[in-house]
This record gives C-alpha cells, sequence and structure tokens, in this order.
C-alpha cells in the first residue's frame, strides 16, 4: 500500500516538475509547481513527517507560490508575446547531465540502505519541536537572523528614506 | 475488526458532514438577506413561494440555485480560458476540505468500537487547517487574473495580498491556544476545554486566551473577504471584484466557497475559544455545577447536548458575520494593510510572550 502511494506520489511530483519547465505559460507553469508541491508534501506523509508535510503546503505552496503568480499577475505578458524557447545543444547536454545524475543516485542509493521506517511520531510537531530547540537550537537561532536581516534588507532596497 | 463496518463509519462521516456543511451554507444564505433586511429595517426576501407558502422567504435559496443553473455559462471573449474555469474549482475545494478535521462531538462508543465523530484526526491538526485554507487565494487570484479585466484583476490582488498578511496573524494568534492545551490536534483541544478555571469558569479558549481570541476572530473575517474586510469585492470601487466576470454556476461556486469559509471558520473559533462540544459544567455522568451539586444525565442526552452545544455555538458565529456585515462599514486598503502588519502582528506576538511568561513561570501545568 505504502510502495503504491509512493510511486503515485513520485510520479506526480516528477511529472510535476516536468510539466513546470516544459509549459510555455507561466502561469501553468506555476500551477503545477503547485501540484509538484503537493506531491512532495503527500511523500513526506508517507514517511510519518506530518509536520513538514503540513509545513511544505503552507509555506511553499501557501505563500511561495502566491508571490510567483502575484509577480505573473503583475507583469502579464500577452500570450503571443510569450518567449519561444528554443531546444540547443546546451540544452541536450542539460538532459544527459540529468541522466546521469539520477543514475549516480539510484547507484548511491542502492548502495548505501535507506533507514527503514522511521517511528511513528519522529516527524510529529512535538518531535520537530523538541529537536529543534534542543539540539539544533543555534542553527535554528541564526537561520532566524538570517531572515530578518533579508527582511530588513528588503525594506532597505524598496524605500528611498528610511 | 470488520473493515467494512470501518468504510461505513467513514462514508458516514464525510455524509453528515457535508449535509451539516452544505445544509448550513443554504441557510445562511437566506439568513444573510432576511438577517440584512431586518438590521436595515426592511422586508427582505418574501416573494418566492411553494403552494402559495412563504415561509418568509426560505424558498429563496432553492430559486437561486434554479437561478443558477440555468443561466448561461458566459466566458468572456478575451479570457484565458483554462484558467478562467479552473478558477472557481480552485476557490470550492479548498473550503470544503478544511471542515475534515472539525470535532463535532466527543468520541462514541458503538459495538465497541470507538468513533471520532470528526472525519480525521490529523497529528497535525490545525496546521492542516491553515494548509489547506491558505489554498482558497489561488482561486480568487486567478480568478482575478484570468477575467482579462480590470476590476476583477485589482479585486484579485487585493485580496491576495490581504488573505497572506492576515494568514500570518492568523497563524500567530492561536499559537497560545497550542500552548496552553499542550496540542495541535483540535480534538484534544476540545477536550482540554472540558476542565474548570479555579473551580468556577469552564476552561474555555477565550477565557484563557482573550486577545487571542480577539485577534482570531479578525484574522477570520479578514481571510474569508468578509466585511469589515471585503474591500477585494466592495462593489463601489471594483463593482464586485475578482468575480465579477463569472456568471452562472461558476458564480455560485465563489459564493459557496466564501459561505463555506464562514461556516467552518465559525465551527473553529467555538472549538478552539468556546469549547466546541463541551457544553458548560457538562461532564460524562451529567451536570457538576461549582459547589458540588451535581445532577445525573443519561450518557445519550450529554451526547446530544454537547452535539447541540457545538452546533449552537457554530450557529450564533455563522449569525455573528451577518450582524457584522450589517453594522460595520468597510475599511480602506491601507488601513487594512496597517491594520494587518502594525497592529495585529505585533499584539499577537505579544499575546505569544505573555502567555509563554505565564505557562513559565505562574503555572506550570499550562493554567
Amino acid at each position: 500500500m505504502e510502495l503504491i502511494l509512493f510511486i503515485l506520489f513520485g510520479a506526480i511530483a516528477v511529472g510535476g516538475a516536468i510539466m513546470v519547465v516544459t509549459r510555455r505559460h507561466p502561469m501553468a507553469s506555476a500551477l503545477y509547481l503547485i501540484l509538484t508541491l503537493f506531491a512532495v508534501a503527500a511523500l513526506f506523509a508517507l514517511r510519518q513527517a506530518h509536520f513538514l508535510a503540513a509545513i511544505q503546503v503552507i509555506v511553499y505552496a501557501g505563500a511561495v507560490v502566491v508571490l510567483f503568480i502575484f509577480v505573473i499577475m503583475l507583469v502579464n505578458v500577452p500570450e503571443n508575446k510569450l518567449p519561444m524557447e528554443r531546444v540547443t545543444g546546451m540544452r541536450l547536454l542539460g538532459v544527459v547531465a540529468a541522466g546521469l545524475l539520477i543514475l549516480e543516485s539510484a547507484v548511491l542509493a542502492r548502495k548505501f540502505a535507506m533507514p527503514a521506517g522511521s517511528t511513528a511520531d519522529a516527524g510529529s510537531v512535538q518531535a520537530v519541536g523538541r529537536a529543534l530547540f534542543t539540539d539544533y537550537l543555534l542553527a535554528f537561532e541564526i537561520t532566524s537572523v538570517l531572515l530578518l536581516s533579508a527582511v530588513i534588507g528588503a525594506i532597505a532596497l524598496a524605500k528611498k528614506k528610511i | 475488526m470488520n473493515p467494512l463496518f470501518d468504510i461505513a463509519v467513514a462514508v458516514a462521516r464525510v455524509a453528515v458532514f457535508f449535509a451539516f456543511v452544505f445544509g448550513l451554507v443554504v441557510v445562511m444564505t437566506w439568513v444573510e438577506r432576511k438577517g440584512a433586511a431586518y438590521i436595515q429595517d426592511r422586508r427582505g426576501p418574501n416573494r418566492a413561494r411553494i403552494l402559495g407558502l412563504t415561509l418568509g422567504g426560505v424558498f429563496h435559496p432553492l430559486a437561486d440555485a434554479l437561478k443558477f443553473l440555468f443561466k448561461e455559462d458566459f466566458i468572456p471573449d478575451g479570457a484565458h480560458r483554462l484558467f478562467y474555469q479552473l478558477a472557481p474549482m480552485f476557490a470550492l475545494a479548498p473550503a470544503i476540505m478544511t471542515m475534515a478535521v472539525v470535532p463535532f462531538g466527543p468520541p462514541v462508543t458503538i459495538a465497541g468500537k470507538t468513533i471520532a465523530l470528526q472525519i480525521a484526526d490529523l497529528n497535525v491538526g490545525i496546521l492542516y487547517l491553515f494548509a489547506v485554507s491558505g489554498m482558497a487565494v489561488y482561486g480568487v487570484v486567478l480568478a482575478g487574473w484570468s477575467s482579462n479585466s480590470k476590476y476583477p484583476l485589482l479585486g484579485g490582488l487585493r485580496s491576495s495580498a490581504q488573505m497572506i498578511s492576515y494568514e500570518v496573524s492568523m497563524g500567530l494568534s492561536v499559537m497560545g491556544i497550542l500552548m496552553v492545551f499542550q496540542s495541535v490536534r483540535l480534538s484534544e483541544i476540545a477536550l482540554g476545554q472540558g476542565e474548570l478555571l479555579y473551580g468556577i469558569l469552564p476552561k474555555w479558549g477565550v477565557f484563557v486566551q482573550p486577545l487571542g481570541f480577539v485577534l482570531f476572530l479578525t484574522a477570520l473575517y479578514a481571510e474569508a473577504n468578509r466585511t469589515p474586510f471585503d474591500l477585494p469585492e466592495g462593489e463601489s470601487e471594483l463593482v464586485a471584484g475578482y468575480h465579477l466576470e463569472y456568471a452562472s454556476f461558476k458564480f455560485s461556486m465563489f459564493m459557496m466557497a466564501e459561505y463555506i469559509h464562514m461556516v467552518v471558520g465559525a465551527a473553529v473559533v467555538s472549538t478552539l475559544f468556546f469549547g466546541g462540544w463541551q457544553f458548560p459544567y457538562l461532564a460524562d455522568k451529567g451536570f457538576a455545577f461549582p459547589g458540588g451539586i451535581s445532577v445525573a444525565v443519561p450518557a445519550a442526552a450529554v451526547l446530544i447536548l454537547r452535539i447541540g452545544s457545538f452546533v449552537g455555538k457554530t450557529l450564533f458565529f455563522c449569525w455573528l458575520y451577518v450582524w457584522v456585515r450589517w453594522t460595520v462599514p468597510r475599511f480602506r486598503y491601507d488601513q487594512v494593510m496597517r491594520l494587518g502588519w502594525k497592529v495585529m502582528l505585533p499584539l499577537s506576538l505579544l499575546n505569544i510572550f505573555v502567555t509563554g511568561l505565564v505557562l513559565l513561570f505562574i503555572d506550570k501545568g499550562g493554567f
């Protein structure tokens, strides 16, 4: 059952990601991105990381992509003026490189066995909270300072007079 | 146990919830217009009749539904056809999904099996609620953009900015409740509110988190795009806002989404801050009033009282939306943004800080 769900959501995630880069209209790309993010959240949930799954949807699907769509709406390029992308040698090489990367990670994954299904509550809100505020406190605090400085930087750039 | 029994229970739960939410949506469209009429000293809808009966206009929702079904399904020329048709679905689907985690009663035991009166008791509980309701913004944004018209675009922009801004304060205002009841599961939060505070007051969220309640209610109104935060569809400036170019059943899907948001919002407020299915002073065995007086009540009556208490609270908050809508004027856009970022956000952070201090120093066991 879990394997079937994994294959299903994995296929949706990969298929959605391919659609994101191949669609001509940016709005379609953004919507496929939401689909991919949802499928990845489902994969998290399958691994018992429920908190991560919820946060994935709240932050990425609920906020980040909304901002993308905001920009797409505001720029609003008419459909006949969207740039045509061509298949170039560079891009073909990129596909080959991606194939190699997938092959490589498959080999690595076979070599180093993934940890077996984690315990039921390892991904719960309580467990993640405890880990964040004990073992990873320093990293957590530094990340929050980084985000704060990013916010201040954005305001400083956007405002002419502070 | 019997898998068939489990499936039957699951189907029954979903069916009951659908009936409850959609039934309330239908009733609310009538209550809204009738309430508006009485608040403005008019009669309101009273013409739709079946067999000569008008019953105060209760048939109007039926007439509305028929009207929406038989209107022309119109798509404007310049619209982005695919996105234009997707938008109402993006609006309606998350609205329906949100109801899944709200408990409408305590767990009951049928045939030796405990059944939660809740579609899904997820262990991320309220986070699921935020995640799903955050998706609602796509319906609004897509509708505004794909209509290829100026008023809907402005409405879509306004409403997405507003919804993102207030989502932040909404999430933070609930944090205090999560800290007090030490759980994110709505079922456990509802259960925790059955205790008594100082032996007199029921330990409802509103008594332990009064500021959190005010902030949450405000954010809820902003999220549902209801007055005084309904400027995404402010008639006087934007005609109808993001759903201006929609007709027929697509328009009705937007309306349904709005009303479902209201109903679910009312249910969530009563669960988080007013004890959910808890009836004041009612324990499993019967009433236990402060002062040692107790009245025994049969188990079935306790269950009915509790579910009734949840439904009653939800109905009250549904009515409150109507009451507020026809009492308070609309904010200006800059006022909404200032309120969201400069008042609500600092206050909700302060609420979390003070709650943390109280929990840490005064009452270690959570009030």
